[in-house]
């Protein structure tokens, strides 16, 4: 079939047999917008990779892609301008499931350079599909004194009601905020009222399709920004603007894999991964997996694989310790993972094997905080 | 008035909600809700942007001007589809039948490939800032020789509560939207093709009936006007009067273009002068409030903002709706000041300080900021050179007002506000579908037919065929009952407890079958059908009824009554004769009124009165 656009702007599909192509001048380029600095406003950096906050209509499919960038970002939502002045950096235009390790790190050169040229915070365009794991491996990968701020939209921005441009300016506020980490900035609720700032390695997305779908995980958001007012609170425990000295630890180490345990798994899967550096395991409750899948794991484990035991439940933390299923574990060489995110510990393993061969060393480093990741202690919530 | 010499020409849209189980894009059912039953609420901005050919709209430019914050109501029969956090389900097949069948009834020819389009709307009524709308089928003819250029299936859009408050119940129950080519040439044809595109409609049986489920967009032109469409007029009597007043506003924009011409109007500014401090004193309560005040001359339009171009209607009411657009309240024009609070003396003054001479008028905006009052007094500048130019009629979407003239809602929307729907598949109709759709009979072959096959009456018939209870009547005439006896009760008898507010719905078919049966057998007069049903409604079953409101009476006993009530009354009758008969009647009926059908007993009162006052 194919498309005919009528005059009336209505599309229709018929056969591409019964009509003939009539070649049309391609309309001449709109003047490229004007983008105002203003010298009294700080300076931002936004590194584009793609996603939904800078999607448009796909002629292949018929359906949505990552096609523009970042300066098409600060054309389509003049409300940017107010705030920051802006030096656009594209990184990639993917859609986040074609996200790799290898553009984690090209994203974390990205963003040290920036930063060392002077940028007050920066703003990283992301898909949310993998916006967590790349926030992650980001927070691991950079000391920053300066906010790293992902955003993203679930709205795709071709349509007037998309979360773009409001969680856009709610980013940048936060950008130009007091904060010194890396976190995701995204609604906090249905409403266009207000923005939620989490923690990049305590984040996860926990809806498909709404805007709120970010929500941190086992402790509060670290802020939040109002808006229309782009007010942005803080809360005590949110590491602050100057904290931190600025440093680039790009190694990772992408031999790394995570599995999700379910009832009748066969051993035999995890044959596929023999020779992988590191394993984590996202087991059922306190950290479990069936007794039958404890001697390959043992079997991985003495052969130098890495295995870090994290819970599906997504809340709470894990404890071997508890049944003899777990105390089996333990016994064949997996480590607990705490109240680790199964993704955040993956990301985290790779950062931690690309720097630390030593697996005992790795290990411990796998259960000491680096990024927030790791909680001594479970908030109760209350 | 001679419309051919008007140069009218019209076209009209119908949009008709469909009686679907499910909603066009979403699994939810089609019923509508009380706003108090809303068990949640949202808020949302909108914003609008550009099309697939990389412009925005001219319509949407203009809801832009102000920012606007919408509320929504959401129920348990809404989901997040309704909310805009949820992509689409696939396009509503039985919608989508329906529109082929309506479609082949007026012998369209279908599209190959069913797209779905998103069409910008930023007023709120929508969440996702879009109304989806599909091409379905083109070119049908209608009765007049006119031409019916598309059928689309469309969204409904959210009800507007008030204000930016809207109610998610009505969005995405499905609509098709009929567009008519302009073929028309008087208001009355107008009405005529929109009557009998609605008799088309509800011949399918598919359509949703009541106030508010079908609507009218009618465009209308003049010679030397501009295509202007009038949106959303419900009520069919309306339409031949919204035309007409359409031609007289035309007619009297040209009027006034050519009286400010031979004056000599000009404009001369292109921003307003800040007059607030100048009206500082004001008893006016609107421009007390007011942050800024911004004030314009219009050199030769004395007297011509405040004539009138339709009823209730002004020059000044379009500049006045323009200005809305930025959030402002409305106008002030020296037409008609003094008046709200402005006193004579300031008129003086604002005359004097805007050098404004006696031929001038002098506008007002009265604004919440600086921004907003030169936003105001922008647009009353940009209406006031369009009601000078070579064409003073502009292009507008306007809506109806309760009377039948209009006001500006905004710009005719162009082909920019179109945009693929991506997150809908295509939706291929190939001969083996459109070959298959069936046409159902037209209410009118129906209601023909009925008046010939049942013998009642033209108008019970039309009625009877358009009714949702046709297939109760079609049950009762299978049973034995008289098809007159059925038609009248369906139609006059319910209708006629409805309104009285008996709950008629309590009164099941079996039981109102029942009911009719008795009658014919004779166990309870026609005439106690109301009291029947009253009962019955009220909770009663149809035997307690019977025993109580139409307690049997035999012939027997009929006559027995009746030669008693002739003996009583042996001195009227000897006086009168025969012509006793009428007020006898009365008397009897009194008695019997429910258990004696009104036909035997003035059969059994004749043969009795005979037998007293023999040939005289």
């Amino acid at each position: 079939m194919a498309v005919v656009k009528l005059t009336s702007g209505y599309n229709i599909g018929v056969p591409s047999g019964a009509c003939t192509f009539v070649e049309r001048p391609v309309p001449p380029a709109g003047k490229p917008l004007e983008i105002h600095q203003n010298k009294n406003l700080p300076n931002l950096s936004i590194v584009s990779t793609g996603g939904t906050i800078a999607s448009r209509i796909d002629y292949r499919t018929g359906s949505v892609t990552s096609q523009f960038n970042a300066s098409d970002i600060l054309v389509a939502i003049p409300e940017l301008a107010q705030i920051a002045n802006y030096r656009t950096i594209p990184l990639a235009t993917i859609l986040s499931e074609n996200m790799t390790p290898a553009i984690w790190q090209d994203l974390a050169r990205a963003v040290y350079d920036e930063v060392n040229g002077g940028a007050k915070g920066i703003i990283v365009t992301h898909g949310t599909d993998t916006m967590a794991y790349s926030a992650a491996a980001i927070s691991f990968m950079i000391d920053t004194p300066v906010p790293i701020v992902f955003v993203g939209s679930q709205r795709s921005a071709d349509r007037p009601s998309s979360d773009n441009a409001m969680n856009a300016a709610c980013s940048a506020a936060a950008a130009t905020s007091d904060l010194g980490e890396v976190v995701v900035v995204m609604h906090a609720t249905t409403n266009d009222d207000t923005c939620a700032i989490h923690r990049g390695t305590r984040v996860r997305k926990m809806h498909t399709s709404r805007r709120d779908a970010f929500r941190s995980m086992g402790i509060p958001p670290i802020g939040e920004i109002e808006y229309p007012s782009r007010k942005v609170t803080l809360a005590p425990d949110a590491v602050r603007r100057g904290t931190h000295k600025l440093a680039l630890h790009d190694k990772l180490d992408p031999h790394c894999a995570l599995i999700q345990f379910f009832p009748g798994m066969s051993p035999d899967i995890l044959k596929a991964y023999e020779g992988y550096h590191g394993l984590v395991i996202a087991g059922t409750g306190l950290g479990h997996t069936s007794t039958t899948l404890i001697p390959p794991l043992k079997h991985l484990a003495e052969n130098g694989t890495l295995v870090v035991m994290t819970s599906q439940c997504m809340n709470g933390r894990v404890c071997d310790r508890v049944y003899d299923t777990g105390r089996d574990l333990l016994d064949a060489g997996v480590i607990e993972g705490g109240d680790m995110l199964p993704e955040a510990a993956l990301v985290k393993m790779m950062w931690v094997l690309g720097n630390e061969k030593d697996t005992k060393k790795a290990a411990a480093l796998m259960q000491t905080d680096l990024k927030g990741e790791y909680n001594r202690r479970s908030g109760h919530g209350l | 008035m001679d419309y051919k010499k008007a140069g009218l020409v019209a076209g009209i849209e119908i949009h008709q909600q469909l009686d679907t189980a499910e909603k066009l894009f979403c699994h939810c059912p089609t019923t509508l809700r009380e706003t108090s039953e809303h068990h949640g609420e949202f808020s949302r901005f909108l914003r609008a942007t550009v099309s697939e050919m990389g412009e925005i709209d001219r319509a949407a430019k203009e809801e832009m001007k102000s920012d606007r914050k919408f509320q929504y109501y959401a129920y348990d029969t809404t989901c997040l589809v309704e909310n805009d956090e949820e992509p689409p389900a696939p396009m509503n097949d039985e919608a989508l039948a329906v529109c082929l069948t309506i479609g082949k009834m007026f012998g369209m020819t279908p599209v190959p490939q069913v797209h779905t389009m998103r069409k910008l709307v930023i007023d709120g009524s929508n969440t996702s800032g879009f109304q989806r709308t599909a091409l379905v089928a083109l070119n049908g003819t209608l009765p007049n020789g006119g031409e019916i250029e598309t059928i689309c299936l469309e969204e409904e859009a959210a009800q507007r509560v008030r204000d930016d408050i809207f109610s998610l119940d009505r969005l995405g129950i499905p609509l098709i939207e009929i567009t008519t080519s302009p073929c028309m040439h008087t208001p009355e044809d107008v009405q005529k093709i929109a009557e009998y595109i609605g008799m088309v409609l509800r011949s399918t049986g598919k359509v949703k009936r009541g106030i508010g489920t079908i609507r009218q967009d009618v465009n209308i032109s003049i010679a030397d006007g501009a295509r202007v469409e009038i949106k959303g007029v419900q009520e069919l009597d309306l339409i031949a009067e919204v035309v007409r007043r359409e031609v007289q506003r035309q007619q009297s924009l040209l009027a006034i273009r050519d009286e400010l011409k031979s004056r000599g109007a000009h404009i001369g500014v292109t921003t307003g002068t800040d007059v607030t401090a100048l009206l500082k004193d004001t008893k006016s309560t609107v421009l007390k409030k007011a942050k800024k005040i911004h004030a314009i001359v219009l050199p030769g339009f004395a007297g011509l903002v405040g004539r009138e171009i339709q009823p209730e209607r002004r020059l000044g009411s379009e500049m006045s709706d323009y200005a809305k657009k930025c959030g402002v309240g409305g106008i002030f024009h020296t037409d008609e000041l003094p008046a709200y609070g402005v006193t004579a003396d300031e008129v003086t003054t604002l005359r004097t300080h805007m050098k404004a001479g006696e031929k001038d008028c002098v506008i007002l905006v009265a604004g919440a900021s600086e921004k907003q009052a030169s936003c105001a007094i922008g647009q009353v500048i940009t209406r006031a050179t369009i009601a000078l130019s070579e064409k003073p009629v502009p292009e507008e979407t306007r809506k109806m007002l309760e009377s039948g003239s209009s006001a500006y809602m905004r710009p005719l929307p162009g082909a920019a506000r179109m945009y693929p729907e991506t997150d809908v598949l295509p939706v291929i109709i190939d001969d083996a579908r459109w070959n298959a759709v069936t046409i159902p009979e037209l209410l009118t072959a129906r209601a023909e037919r009925f008046a010939k096959e049942y013998g009642i009456e033209h108008n019970y018939a039309m009625q009877l065929a358009g009714s949702d209870k046709l297939p109760l009547f079609e049950r009762a005439v299978k049973d034995g009952i008289k098809p007159k006896l059925a038609a009248f009760t369906i139609l006059a008898t319910l209708t006629e407890l409805r309104r009285e507010g008996v709950d008629t719905k309590k009164i099941s078919d079996n039981v109102y079958l029942a009911t009719l049966q008795a009658v014919e057998k004779g166990q309870a007069a026609k005439e106690a059908i109301p009291d029947l049903f009253r009962s019955i409604a009220g909770g009663s079953s149809l035997e307690e009824s019977l025993k109580k409101l139409a307690p049997c009476v035999s012939r027997g006993e009929l006559e027995t009554l009746v030669r008693k009530i002739l003996a009583d009354r042996a001195e009227f009758i000897a006086q009168k004769g025969k012509t006793a008969l009428g007020p006898l009647m009365g008397v009897v009926m009194a008695e019997v009124r429910g258990s004696v059908d009104g036909k035997l007993v003035n059969e059994v009162l004749r043969t009795e009165l005979d037998k007293v006052v023999g040939g005289k």
